[in-house]
């Protein structure tokens, strides 16, 4: 046999799987969704607010409900010690007192 | 049509026995090659999947968390601002959430203990994450034992163990009733940690946040839109976990594709030499040296993609595991759904074959230039 056919077979049977990849992952959503429910009801019961990724630290269990300095939070200069906390940006939070305030309207 | 397509597989064929004469070298190149991809690819695989999960989750999360801040830490609410919320036009309806954080000695893992109002769960008894049953070793009927807060040990019944489906969100939950929580934390009546609140038309948010912080200067409010975007930004490209690798990764394969670019060893030269001495022209030299970037480009590329799909998605990315870990005793195991970006499969695709193959074509096209018998002297 050619070397070429060999090849090209080869490269042949990737290109197949690379397609069966796309069409496994497309055929994924169903089963996907399926498996979303029964976490979205949880989510949706008790007001979760984060995903379960980490569970070293408090700000890394609840990125979203974390302190705004959290890489310094006991003390200036107090580095984040944890492994994970180093893995994942700050969140992006605009802060409180920085969000445009909207007119109160004012009663008589 | 047939004279043509012939003559290209004998170019492929001659490019094919080149490669092989350097088995060694290039079978070397094409396992660093599928690695680089394998490592990137398994990346991309993994944050867009976590970040589709978190999207499509955290859009059942509350409208809007209230906390109240002290000195800048976060501290529990007063039941009285809660009903002020209420009051404010626009707020449907405001949730006391009653949660917090049990560090456990035994096992040395941390829990989130949160009170939960379903009606079915009983008192003195909890339901647990798969996470937390894993490392307590404990199934449905058992008895837990939890150190409150007040010194005495509290014994839960354990319930339920929530669905394996939903350890993504509560593989570390302890769930028990809020008097339950509040005797375990010895957490005063009438306080919550704090408010979840649900708005009647979420284009007010803005305005209900403003109202809020102009009532209580101390409060500070999460609108459910930040939440998203901190799931958006926390496996963002340019922070932590991604730069780490993606950094290393591209400065592997710039190390690499340099070491190809900028010379050829005297054989090849010796062999382009050969090849336009016996009448081969310059594009031929070009498109055999064209055929060996790709055949080894186009293998390396399929072959990382493919292994990066099968490691994240059928072994839950067990190579970043450690990583993740972290100090986490409580290490949630769940199975990553398939999340596809074609846009990133392509970036991938233009970042790393056609560089490559860019790569191996200057040099052999400076070469291909130059006078057969100085080559060949050379």
């Amino acid at each position: 046999m050619r070397k070429s056919t060999l090849c090209l077979s080869l490269i042949g049977v990737q290109s197949v799987l690379f397609l069966g990849m796309l069409i496994h992952a497309k055929a994924q959503e169903g089963p996907a969704a399926r498996q979303r429910q029964s976490s979205a009801a949880l989510v949706r019961s008790l007001g979760l607010t984060d995903l379960c990724l980490f569970t070293e630290a408090r700000y890394t269990r609840h990125p979203a409900m974390a302190d705004r300095h959290a890489a310094f939070q006991d003390h200036p200069m107090g580095l984040d010690h944890f492994p994970s906390g180093s893995l994942i940006a700050p969140p992006t939070f605009p802060s409180p007192h920085a969000r445009p305030r909207p007119a109160v309207p004012q009663h008589p | 049509m047939r004279a043509p397509v012939q003559r290209y597989r004998n170019i492929l064929d001659f490019a094919l026995s080149s490669l092989l004469r350097r088995k060694g070298r290039n079978l070397a190149l094409i396992c660093v090659y599928t690695l680089v991809v394998f490592v990137i690819a398994s990346l991309i695989f993994f944050v867009q999947s976590l970040k589709r999960e978190a999207r499509e989750l955290l859009v059942q999360a509350p409208d809007m968390v209230v906390q109240r801040m002290v000195a800048g830490r976060h501290d529990p609410m007063p039941a009285a601002q809660a009903e002020a919320i209420r009051a404010i036009r626009g707020v449907e309806e405001v949730h006391s959430r009653v949660w917090g954080y049990y560090y456990d000695p035994v096992f040395g893992g941390n829990l989130t203990v949160m009170g939960s109002d379903d009606p079915t769960l009983a008192a003195d008894a909890v339901w647990i994450g798969q996470g937390v049953a894993r490392n307590m070793r404990v199934k449905e009927g058992d008895l837990i034992s939890l150190r409150g807060y007040g010194g005495l040990p509290m014994l839960f019944a354990v319930q339920k163990i929530l669905a394996e489906e939903s350890e993504l969100v509560s593989s570390d939950l302890v769930l028990m009733s809020p008097k339950d929580v509040r005797s375990l934390f010895n957490f005063p009546e009438g306080l919550a940690t704090d408010l979840a609140i649900t708005a009647g038309n979420p284009r007010e948010l803005p305005t209900i946040a403003a109202k809020i912080v102009e009532q209580f200067p101390d409060a500070r409010p999460i609108l459910k839109s930040e939440i998203l975007r901190t799931y958006e930004a926390i496996f963002d490209w340019r922070g932590g976990l991604m730069v780490v690798v993606l950094g290393s990764a591209v400065l592997a394969f710039i190390i690499f594709a340099w070491d190809k670019a900028t010379g050829l060893s005297a054989e090849e030269r010796k062999e382009i030499g050969i090849l336009k001495s016996i009448g081969w022209e310059s594009s031929d030299v070009l498109l055999l040296k064209f055929w060996e970037g790709s055949v080894v480009s186009l293998t390396a590329f399929l072959s990382g993609v493919l292994l990066a799909y099968v490691h994240v998605f059928f072994f839950s990315a067990s190579l970043f595991e450690h990583a993740l870990k972290g100090w986490s005793v409580l290490f949630p195991r769940y199975r990553l759904m398939p999340a596809l970006d074609g846009y990133q499969l392509t970036v991938l695709f233009f970042l790393t074959v056609l560089p490559y193959t860019a790569a191996t074509l200057v040099p052999i096209w400076r070469a291909a230039t130059v006078d057969p018998d100085a080559a060949m002297r050379s």
